[in-house]
């Protein structure tokens, strides 16, 4: 009976170890548990309570915990037309949220003021807070919103996140690798 | 006692006081003086049983002499009838008498209009603005106020900038002209 080698791995653990780095494990925990803040201010809200419900269940992209706590939050879907007297209340819930965080604008009025050319829309949510994503549509479908969460996947698969987050200790491996 | 004879017992009892009566459809209009309206209030509320305050809105005719107009929708909810009262106020003059002690209910109606038309109401206990904040400084719904909005900054509170409208279509203006020349599609944007 030949003799077994021991090898690089230890066989007893051996499949259970999984190579990567560091950006895309971050990346890949952090898109699949976007945990969205719904800021659900016109119709756009009853399109995203049916996007969270079972026919469309967002939860297949792992965002199904609306947290209705800002502090618990990635990122805020700003779904509905956004009022100048609403306006510093949801720039104020979003800086309430930890980083890293992200933002959707769900629909024409979040986008751009939509419909609503008047004294009292603010003319697109992005004049206050950094969009990711925006969603054509009044409403839009679900599909659409969906859509807009696997762009927002996509780009943040795309992030460099520990260079983000721990800028002195990228330099300090840099340095050490260079 | 049937409806009309109620109405008509109203027109008898402040005939001088009832500027003009119109009927259209079965809904009976009367128009007031500004100084009668809360007699005239409480008269329909106690002895005419319209105990149902519908709405309260406002007309700003601008260009005339008296500029707002202020309807007052009554309903009786034992007789099942509508009465509606009109009165006019002057642009310098801007206010008249709250009958928030009256209905209760116009307590925010009257808010309502204080707060997009700016007309004050006397003896209201609460005269707030109801949509806008406290410190915007325009009355929206007053026909020289522009459909974009104007800028408007409260630090800490709200603010407000124009929208673009791009010259667009949809923008009345205004005037005494009739609504075929203040209709929008009849200032298409210059290009």
């Amino acid at each position: 009976m030949p003799e077994t080698h021991s090898t690089a791995y230890d066989s007893k653990i051996e499949g259970n170890v999984i190579f990567t780095r560091f950006d895309a494990a971050i990346n890949w925990v952090r898109k699949n548990s976007l945990w969205p803040m719904p800021m659900g201010l016109a119709c756009c809200a009853i399109e995203l309570m049916a996007t969270a419900a079972s026919r469309f269940d967002i939860a297949r992209f792992g965002a199904e915990v609306m947290r209705f706590s800002p502090r618990q939050c990635d990122v805020m879907i700003v779904a509905g037309t956004v009022t100048y007297k609403m306006a510093l209340a949801v720039k104020r819930i979003y800086e309430q949220m930890p980083e890293p965080k992200w933002v959707i604008a769900m629909g024409a009025c979040a986008s751009t003021g939509g419909m609503y050319r008047s004294y009292a829309v603010l003319q697109g949510i992005d004049q206050l807070l950094p969009v990711d994503v925006y969603i054509s549509g009044c409403p839009p479908r679900p599909e659409a919103l969906l859509a807009g969460l696997m762009k927002l996947q996509e780009k943040i698969s795309g992030e460099k996140s520990l260079a983000a987050q721990k800028p002195e200790l990228t330099k300090k491996l840099n340095e050490a690798f260079a | 006692m049937t409806g009309q004879e109620l109405l008509n017992s109203l027109g008898k009892l402040f005939g001088a006081k009832l500027q003009n009566k119109t009927e259209f459809r079965g809904e009976t209009t009367y128009t007031i003086l500004p100084s009668d309206l809360r007699e005239v209030a409480r008269f329909c509320r106690d002895e005419l049983s319209f105990d149902y305050l519908i709405d309260i809105t406002s007309i700003d005719n601008f260009g005339e002499e008296l500029r707002f107009q202020i309807v007052y929708e009554l309903y009786s909810m034992t007789l099942a009838i509508h009465l509606r009262l009109k009165l006019r106020v002057s642009e310098e003059e801007g206010a008249v008498d709250t009958v928030s002690d009256i209905w209760p209910t116009a307590n925010w109606h009257e808010r309502e209009i204080y707060d997009m038309m700016g007309i004050k109401f006397n003896g209201h206990p609460d005269l707030r603005r109801i949509l806008m904040w406290d410190g915007y400084p325009f009355y929206p719904l007053r026909k020289e106020f522009p459909l974009e909005g104007l800028p408007s900054e409260m630090p800490d509170v709200a603010f407000t900038k124009a929208a673009p409208l791009e010259g667009g279509p949809f923008v009345t203006q205004p005037s005494t002209a009739t609504a075929k020349d203040r209709e929008p599609r009849a200032h298409p944007p210059e290009l």
